[in-house]
């Protein structure tokens, strides 16, 4: 009986504490891979932070503003959507935060009458979309972990044609960029068209010089001339801003993985610790139990021994008088 | 002899930041370019191939620079590259079986003809072309 219940605990304290192993575990890789992570956010920002100073300084150049990374679009007709989520779950609010946002931009987009282009990044998000009856239009997997750029050269060559060929008017990216250890954000950047300069705030964060302050305009010699340097320029450009974007959010998912782990880690804890108590009670009052069982057995078999020999003294007793 | 500021980043790594006294490299239309000290402001698509940073002394960092751009102001010489490296760094065992595999798919595939770019481009800054 109440041994039954004790024996339940146990099991569930031991169950408990091999899914805090997996969690701990989970915890402690999540917790390396960020250090790699942010050391390739730290090898990449060099270049993304420079080209986009040639970009900007392009942009100042006469005929610059008429070619199409920088066209602002008076009517959207189709947009393309990235959106960059992880492979596996178990990372907290990670992914459904991105795919939310994601959601909500392409209802934006339907609602404004413009076709869009879903290219998702990771099983996670293709598994969404597909599931909501969403057309999946380009999909890539096992990236998320560790990308590279020419992870980012693949993702960007499937637009590039479309636009090339003026079925696009619009790149937008979403992704969860890596603030810091503990504050990741969901983002949502406008590639293409080029947004006037120092116009949003995510891209001045992301590197966009305008930390140096106002960059003197310069009359620049160009060679080639500006817009055949920004044909070269513009894949060059979104493989950066798309690898970029591959790099936080990988870092990012890192961060999210090792703080749910650690929640999932410290849970178990609790609970065995609570767990363990209840069974040593259970315990307690099995043995308590038992005790005041063998104790009242062994009284009952006494006193009833003790009235068997008054009985048998009486019957000796008894039959000595006769004689 | 005044230095100028030049610096060589790729998406994988920086790989040359310093005071160099010239920089040689070839742009997409214009020919091989010098950038000495005070340059004047530039912009640039560069040719694939060879980029010499002449450092005072004379010694010289040789990187093969596989397409990229170059910018100069306030005398600084920024080169961005998606894919570049140094001379000592090129296997050319690998690069001469790069040649030979892409000249066989080179003439339609336009993915063997930028391999085999690549390569030569590789051999002939490694100096074994």
């Amino acid at each position: 009986m109440a041994g039954g219940q004790e024996r339940l605990l146990r099991g569930r304290i031991r169950s408990i504490q091999s899914i805090r192993k997996i969690t701990r575990a989970m915890e402690l890789i999540a917790a390396s891979r960020i250090v790699r992570a942010q050391n390739a956010i730290t090898a990449a920002r060099p270049y993304v932070e420079r080209l986009g100073q040639v970009v900007q300084d392009l942009a100042a150049a006469p005929d610059a503003r008429a070619h199409p990374l920088f066209r602002q679009v008076d009517q959207v007709r189709r947009a393309a959507v990235i959106v960059i989520s992880g492979d596996r779950g178990l990372a907290g609010g990670y992914n459904s935060s991105v795919l939310r946002a994601t959601e909500r931009l392409l209802r934006q987009h339907s609602a404004d009458g413009h076709g869009t282009v879903l290219i998702t990044v990771g099983r996670k998000a293709q598994s969404y979309f597909r599931f909501r009856g969403y057309q999946v239009d380009h999909h890539f997997s096992g990236i998320s972990d560790r990308p590279s750029f020419a992870d980012a050269r693949r993702i960007v060559a499937t637009v590039m044609a479309p636009f090339a060929e003026g079925d696009l008017d619009m790149v937008e990216i979403v992704f969860t960029r890596f603030k810091s250890l503990a504050s990741q954000a969901v983002t949502t950047r406008q590639l293409i068209p080029l947004a006037d300069q120092g116009a949003d705030e995510a891209g001045e964060a992301e590197g966009r010089p305008s930390a140096e302050g106002e960059r003197r305009t310069v009359d620049f010699e160009f060679e080639p001339d500006p817009a055949d340097i920004l044909d070269r320029l513009l894949p060059s450009w979104l493989e950066a801003q798309v690898l970029a974007a591959l790099l936080e959010s990988a870092a990012s998912e890192h961060a999210a993985r090792q703080r749910a782990m650690k929640a999932a880690t410290d849970n178990a804890d609790d609970l065995i610790k609570t767990l363990t108590r209840v069974m040593n009670r259970a315990r307690q009052d099995a043995i308590t139990t038992e005790i005041m069982e063998i104790v009242g057995g062994a009284e009952a078999l006494r006193s009833a021994r003790g009235t068997q020999q008054g009985v048998r003294a009486q019957m000796n007793a008894d039959t000595a008088t006769p004689s | 002899m005044t230095a100028t500021q030049v610096e060589l980043v790729t998406p994988e790594r920086t790989l040359y930041s310093g005071e160099a006294e010239m920089v040689v490299t070839r742009t997409v239309g214009g020919g091989n370019i010098a950038f000495l000290a005070n340059h004047m402001p530039f912009v640039g698509a560069i040719e694939p191939g060879l980029v010499r940073v002449v450092l005072e002394g004379g010694d010289e960092v040789r990187v093969a620079v596989h397409g990229g751009f170059v910018e100069v102001r306030d005398n600084r010489v920024i080169m961005v590259a998606d894919v570049a490296e140094l001379a000592e760094d090129i296997d050319v065992e690998r690069a001469r079986r790069a040649q030979e595999e892409a000249q066989r798919g080179a003439g339609e595939d336009p993915e063997a003809e930028a391999a085999l770019r690549r390569a030569e481009v590789r051999l002939e800054v490694s100096g074994r072309a």
